[in-house]
Formats: structure tokens, C-alpha cells, sequence
């Protein structure tokens, strides 16, 4: 994380992470209390089941500024709610092949299964993709411009 | 062809949906029809590319039975709304009529057309009649984009219309959407923002689609924090479709409406085309409104679904 | 008379673009719209009617009105209107058809009465007009009805095109600085090819189908029985809500107002509406048209009855025929006309 700072300092991407309530956040949780680091430009935003995210919701991170989005589940058949998270994965793998149809660099979107044992997974998952999103740079083709005005 | 008189005289249906006759060759209007008296103004030409379908959530609610006329690709949307019980079913009587690909003005005017006064056509031609002569076009330059890849067949009858034989076509759908794969993320970023930025956000792609049938749309309701009636600067035009292409994944049967209606002629059918290509690569072929009954591909799931990051490693799938 | 050689037009729009920002009908990904000219872009003036009006670029689709900026507990307003024709940034507005034109007249009854509407004139004040004629209309096209000469648009400056030329006149005084400032482009003449293209013209309109379409009904002392008329029922029947209609007339003037929440502050905008639009009338206490041919209804009753019962008789049509061309399912104004206006238009 200090390398990727030190790389690109003008820019810090902005992450918006959708964690479920069951096993990534408390896997965010995890990593904390190890003592892990995964870099503060992650924002969370808990729902109660990784199906809870409706599409709407990844675009309108995109609108907002943010520069990538990825949505973390409970492995598929460890779904609290038994089956939520087979849904996320059909309805993200089309959403994002779909976003990238439209032009829309496919790095920017990731699904990621992380439970609440695996905090080193999360820590990891989180740096790893801040380091994309950096490389990648700025969002500029979902964002609505309107929102930056003035900067 | 005088069905729809039979079922007004009988009494069996209380009413017909067709078409009605314009003031020119090439703008009829679906209407409904209640007495034979009213069915002097019927039409059924090769204009009659409005899909009417969508009509029968109002229609199917009236009194008595309403009878109405399905071309083949209709039907799957007809099934579609019987499925998601949005048409009574038992109160529609299908007339299913052979439709032979319809025809766009706007296509036939492109050819330096100005003032036509008569359309007529004879097997692949299409002869047309203009205030400066007549010359004749070839047809399946100046079908509907919607009609030129179409291959569907009548999945819904009560009663069947045949005019003509019907030829079998070979035909790829997927040959754009193909095209738009093949290019870099750059290219199809370019394209679509050149595409999107000429939407006018008039909703029609949105009212004449069969599968956006909710009460209430989200871009509609203020409450949504994405309400939006404005197409301002980059996003808000490309939020509005990605989201309803997107809510009609796996229920958009590919009737091709929205490209018909799109007074800027963006080609939003290959939003849906390519949701459609990517469930039948990713879930197995799937063809909305094959049946009135059953689960949609993104209703239902298999252990073994792919990931969303093996989409992209396989690319081609 | 002058008269340019329709190859030498990019010249023509390179010196107007030099001093003057240029906006023109241009083709962009298969259709043609009003933009801003650059070298290179491909213009279009053939094109009979544009998808979008050029009321565009007086009242465009979405402009911002003002911005918000809290600190603390300071509210900050920011004034974003800008006075172009003060600051010296005129701009020419080329091609428009006379129809168009007409609607521009229309437009200023409502945005110029008091009270005056400063966002529009700004841009109206820094406008220099320079309208084509039309040399070939098409069906849908009834301006004729509406008293509308498509041969002899009036405007700053009027233009004529025919196979080889660009015929050029000016009218007022801001035509009159235009053409001084591109007049050494030209050559002297024109005017009996004008005559001539004039004479075919009209020939061709008194044969459009909707040439005699007669108006005499829409009057206000008719309004209640027009209003109750039982047709509206069928003819709106098959409307499907969409604002096409309205997003494509030169002469539709309704807009909505919004917020929009910016990392800065709020940006209060405005866009066009439609009062095709089931949530047009959506008040606090509800709404008050609930059905389609409600709002069907209201869009033709304004532009044939309430509109000219306030503008002395104008009608706030002008016969485009863009809504006969673009509606989806073919409904339009001259189908209510027809229906409504009684024996002379059977």
C-alpha cells in the first residue's frame, strides 16, 4: 500500500466496496483487529446479502465519482440466506461483461468471496484492488460530470 | 381476411386491436375496433410494425373478450406478460397474423425521396411512388431493423392468418454485437457515447416496450434518487439505458421496438442483444417468450455458474 | 442578391466561425441535429428538418440556472448567467427553415412577455439568424396552413440553395454586419434563379396533402365543446406517454426545474418537460391529470386553442410535420385537426 502511494501521489482513487453483512464485513472486521491494512480510500457500505445489490446501486457509485466498485459475498453454497449470492453472481457477470460492452474498462468492476475467517483475504483483495483502479487511473466514462464541478 | 368481422359480429369478443388506416400509405396507428361499422378504417399493410402486445395490460382488464392482432415476433412478448401476469390471458382471443417483414419510411426516404405517394410491394421489390417518378427499391434494404434479422414464428394462436409462404431465413442477430465485441474498450466507448449523446431522453424506447411494464418506473419516481427526466452531460443518458437494458435482461424478447421507435435511431436493440448473446453463452439459450410459464435466466442459478472475472478470461466464451 | 458556390460553403462557415460561434445543421452518427461547426464536420443543409428543432440552442434541453455552495452555515449563490451579446460573443444560428423560424416567434411570446425569461434572451440578444428556404418540402409539411411562406423565410439573413449556389440576402442590420463581414466571399446575382426556385417550390406546396387543412374551429369561443369532445378518447388511445412529440417541436416550451447534488454544492437545472408525461402535473396534493388523453388532450388543445386565445389568435403550431414523421404509433396534431375540425377536412 506505501508503494502505491509513493508511485502515483496525485491521484487516490475512490473505492466504493459493497460488503455482506454476514462474511466480508466481518472479514473487514477481522483484518482490523489482525492488525492487516487495506487502504482508507475503500469506502464499505454494508447490506444484509450481496444480492441486496441492485445494479442501480454499482452505477450510481460510478456516477458519484468513484472510481471502482467491487461487491463482496460469502462463497457460493455459504450464502446466509442460502441461495443470495448465486444470484449476485449471474447478475454481475452479465452487468459487468455488459458495462464493458459499453466501453467501460472491465478492471473497474470485480465479485470477490470472502468469508468472515478470512481477513488476510480481505486486506488482500482491497490492495490489490486499489493498485488496479491506480494504474488504471481516473473513472471518466461513468462519472457524471456535474458531480466534480468545481474541483 | 375479415376474422376480426366475424368475432365483432358474433358477439365473442367485445372488441379487436389492430391497426387503422393513416392519412398517407405509411402511417397507420394501432387502434381498437368495437363495431363492425368502426372496421371500414382496419388496415393490415406492411407499416404495421407496431408491436401490439403491450396494449393488452389495459385491454385485457375490460369487459368482455378482446381479440388482437400478433405478428410472430408479437407473440413472444404476449407470452412474456402472460407470464409475468401482467395479461389475462383467458380475455384475449390471438388473431396470429403473418407479417413478412415491414417496411420504415424513414429507410425508403433516404433515398433521395421526398414527397411519396404510393408504396407497393412485389416479392424482394419495393416500388415506390414519388412526387418525382417512381424507382424502385430492394427490400430488405428498407425493412425495419428489427424485421431484417428476424426469424421467429407465431408461439400463441387462437386462430391463424397466413398470406403468404413464409421463406426460411438464415440470419445471425448477433453479427453486430459481434462487431462491438471485437473492438477495443476506446472504440466502444467512442461508439456508444456517440450513439447515446444524440438521446433525447423521450422515453418512447421505454413506453412501447413490452418488457418495461412496471406501474411505476424508477426514472419516474422521485423518491428513486435516480429520477430523471434531463439527458445532461455524460451520465445521465447512459444511466438511464444500462439500467433499462438491464432490467430487461433475460425478459427482453427481442421484438425490437425500442430501435423502431427511437426518433434519433439509435440502435438501443443491441443493448438488449447483448445480454441476450451473453445469457445464452453464459446459461444456455434462452428465448423470452418461448413459453407463458417457467423461471428466467436471471431468476434462477446453477452451482457451477461461471464467475464474473472468467467472463472476461475467456472472452469469447 | 449575392450568390456563392456551394463548394466555397466551408469558406463561408470558417469566417463565420472566426469571429462568430457557428451552429448549424450537422450529421452525427446518422443524424442530423443543430451543433456547433468545426473544421470538418459534416454539414447538412439538405436536410429538410433536423430530428431536434433549433429552439435548442435557445432554450436547450437541460441548462444550468444557478449554483449553491454551503460553508458552514453560509449559503452561497452563484450566479451563472452570462450576458453573450454584452461580452461580445455572438453567435449565428444557419439554415433555419421558415417553419422553424416562425417558432422562434412563438418561443419569444412566452420567454420575452414579463417576465422576461433572462436566460433565453442572453442567448436570443446574441443571436444572429440566418434561415434557408426550403426547395423541398415534403408530405408531412402543412406550414402553409399556418401562414408560413417556406420560400421566403424572413430572419437576419435569408439563404437560398440550389444545385450549385448559395443565394444570400440580409434583412436587418445584424444581417446586414454579417454579410460585411463575409461579403468578399461572394459575387453578385441570383435573383431570377431565387424567382424561379421560388415559383417551384410553391408549385409543390399547394400539392402537399395537408395544404388545405382547415383551422376555422380552433377558436376560443369553441374551447368547452372542443375540450369535451368525444374523440379524444380514440384518437389518444394508442399515445404511448412518450415526450417524442414535444421533444422534437420547435414550438413546445415546457420545463421542469431540478437540484442536483454535486461534491461542491447544489446545481439547480432546468430541462425540457412533457406534459405527455404521466408525472407533469404531479403536485404536492396529487396529481391532476391521471390519464393519457387527459395529457394527450392538453398537449393539442394548447397548441390550437389556449395558446392562440392568449396570443392573439397565433397558433403555436407551425406545420414541421416533425410529430407526423417521429410519433411511434403515428398519432399527431394533423390527425386531431382532422378529426376535430370539422367537414372541410374530410
Amino acid at each position: 500500500m506505501q508503494e502505491v502511494k509513493t508511485e502515483k501521489k496525485e491521484f487516490t482513487p475512490n473505492i466504493v466496496a459493497f460488503c455482506c453483512n454476514w462474511c466480508s464485513y466481518a472479514g473487514a472486521d477481522l483484518a482490523g483487529s489482525s492488525r492487516l491494512t487495506y487502504p482508507a480510500n475503500v469506502k464499505i457500505i454494508r447490506v444484509p446479502c450481496s444480492c441486496r445489490v441492485n445494479p442501480t446501486f454499482v452505477l450510481k457509485a460510478f456516477q458519484q465519482g468513484a472510481d471502482g466498485v467491487i461487491l463482496c459475498g460469502c462463497h457460493p453454497g455459504d450464502c446466509h440466506y442460502v441461495t443470495g449470492n448465486y444470484y449476485t453472481r449471474r447478475r454481475m457477470a452479465t452487468l459487468f461483461s455488459f458495462l464493458n460492452y459499453m466501453g467501460i474498462e472491465k478492471e473497474r468492476t470485480r465479485l470477490e468471496w470472502v468469508s468472515a475467517a478470512e481477513g488476510a483475504k480481505f486486506s488482500a483483495v482491497m490492495n490489490d484492488f486499489v493498485k488496479q483502479i491506480t494504474e488504471l487511473g481516473e473513472n471518466k466514462r461513468l462519472t457524471d460530470l456535474r458531480v466534480k464541478e468545481g474541483e | 381476411m375479415n376474422a376480426q368481422k366475424q368475432l365483432l359480429e358474433s358477439g365473442e369478443v367485445a372488441r379487436v386491436i389492430g391497426w387503422k388506416k393513416g392519412d398517407f400509405c405509411f402511417d397507420p396507428s394501432p387502434a381498437s375496433f368495437e363495431t363492425v361499422e368502426e372496421l371500414k378504417d382496419f388496415v393490415y399493410d406492411y407499416f404495421c410494425g407496431a408491436n401490439l402486445s403491450k396494449y393488452l395490460i389495459q385491454m385485457s382488464k375490460k369487459e368482455g373478450k378482446t381479440a388482437v392482432f400478433l405478428k410472430p415476433c408479437d407473440t413472444y412478448s404476449f407470452n412474456q406478460l402472460v407470464k409475468e401476469h401482467r395479461i389475462n390471458r383467458e380475455n384475449v382471443y390471438v388473431i396470429a397474423i403473418e407479417c413478412l417483414a415491414k417496411l420504415d419510411i424513414e429507410k425508403i426516404k433516404a433515398n433521395n425521396v421526398s414527397f411519396v405517394t404510393g408504396v407497393e410491394v412485389v416479392d424482394k421489390e419495393v416500388k415506390v411512388t414519388s412526387i418525382d417518378g417512381e424507382i424502385t427499391l430492394n427490400k430488405p434494404d428498407v425493412v425495419l431493423t428489427k424485421c431484417a434479422t428476424c426469424n421467429k414464428t407465431h408461439q400463441v394462436k387462437d386462430e391463424e392468418i397466413i398470406l403468404h409462404e413464409r421463406p426460411i431465413k438464415d440470419v445471425n442477430r448477433f453479427e453486430e454485437v459481434e462487431k462491438l465485441e471485437a473492438m477495443t474498450e476506446e472504440e466502444r466507448f467512442a461508439f456508444w457515447r456517440e450513439q447515446l449523446s444524440k438521446c433525447i431522453r423521450c422515453n418512447a424506447c421505454r413506453n412501447v416496450c413490452p418488457a418495461c411494464s412496471c406501474v411505476k418506473c424508477v426514472f419516474d419516481n422521485p423518491a428513486s434518487s435516480i429520477s430523471a427526466k434531463a439527458n445532461d452531460d455524460k451520465f445521465e443518458e447512459q444511466l438511464f439505458h444500462i439500467i433499462r437494458a438491464f432490467h430487461v435482461a433475460g425478459r427482453c424478447t427481442d421484438c425490437g421496438e425500442c430501435s423502431r421507435v427511437c426518433p434519433q435511431n439509435i440502435p438501443l436493440h443491441l443493448l438488449n442483444r447483448k445480454f441476450i448473446k451473453d445469457i445464452d453463452g453464459m446459461y444456455g439459450e434462452y428465448q423470452a417468450g418461448e413459453t407463458s410459464d417457467g423461471k428466467t435466466p436471471l431468476t434462477s442459478y446453477t452451482e457451477g455458474d461461471v464467475e464474473p472475472k472468467d467472463v472476461f478470461n475467456g472472452e469469447a466464451k | 442578391m449575392l450568390k456563392i458556390a456551394k463548394e466555397r460553403l466551408n469558406e463561408l462557415y470558417a469566417r463565420i466561425n472566426q469571429t462568430m460561434g457557428l451552429f448549424i445543421p450537422v450529421k452525427k452518427a446518422g443524424e442530423v441535429n443543430y451543433a456547433v461547426w468545426k473544421e470538418g464536420k459534416e454539414v447538412s443543409l439538405e436536410t429538410l428538418k433536423t430530428v431536434k428543432s433549433p429552439k435548442n440552442m435557445f432554450f436547450p434541453q437541460t441548462e444550468n440556472m444557478m449554483k449553491f455552495k454551503t460553508e458552514g452555515k453560509n449559503l452561497e449563490v452563484i450566479d451563472v448567467r452570462r450576458d453573450y451579446a454584452e461580452e461580445g460573443k455572438l453567435f449565428v444560428l444557419f439554415g433555419v427553415k421558415a417553419c422553424d423560424y416562425k417558432a422562434i416567434d412563438v418561443l419569444d411570446k412566452v420567454f420575452l412577455a414579463e417576465p422576461i425569461d433572462t436566460y433565453y434572451k442572453a442567448r436570443r440578444d446574441a443571436s444572429v439568424i440566418v434561415t434557408l428556404a426550403c426547395s423541398k418540402p415534403e408530405e408531412s409539411c402543412f406550414c402553409g396552413v399556418f401562414g408560413i411562406d417556406a420560400t421566403a423565410p424572413q430572419g437576419d439573413v435569408t439563404t437560398w440553395l440550389d444545385e450549385s449556389y448559395l443565394y444570400w440576402q440580409a434583412n436587418t442590420e445584424k444581417g446586414e454586419n454579417l454579410t460585411k463581414l463575409v461579403a468578399d466571399l461572394f459575387e453578385n446575382g441570383g435573383d431570377a434563379e431565387v424567382r424561379a426556385q421560388r415559383q417551384t417550390t410553391s408549385e409543390i406546396l399547394q400539392k402537399l396533402p395537408y395544404a388545405n387543412l382547415d383551422l376555422s374551429v380552433f377558436k376560443p369561443e369553441n374551447l368547452n365543446e372542443l375540450f369535451e369532445d368525444s374523440a379524444w378518447e380514440e384518437m389518444s388511445e394508442a399515445c404511448l406517454g412518450c415526450g417524442t412529440c414535444t421533444f422534437v417541436c420547435p414550438t413546445c416550451q415546457c420545463f421542469d426545474i431540478r437540484d442536483f447534488k454535486t461534491n461542491e454544492g447544489v446545481l439547480r437545472y432546468r430541462c425540457w418537460d412533457s406534459c405527455m408525461y404521466s408525472d407533469f402535473t404531479l403536485m404536492a396534493h396529487g396529481n391532476s391529470r391521471t390519464t393519457q388523453m387527459q395529457r394527450f388532450r392538453q398537449r393539442f388543445m394548447h397548441k390550437l386553442v389556449y395558446y392562440p386565445s392568449q396570443n392573439d389568435g397565433l397558433y403555436s403550431c407551425v406545420g414541421c410535420g416533425r410529430c407526423v414523421n417521429k410519433c411511434p404509433q403515428k398519432l399527431n396534431i394533423v390527425k386531431v385537426i382532422k378529426t376535430l375540425g370539422g367537414k372541410k377536412n374530410d
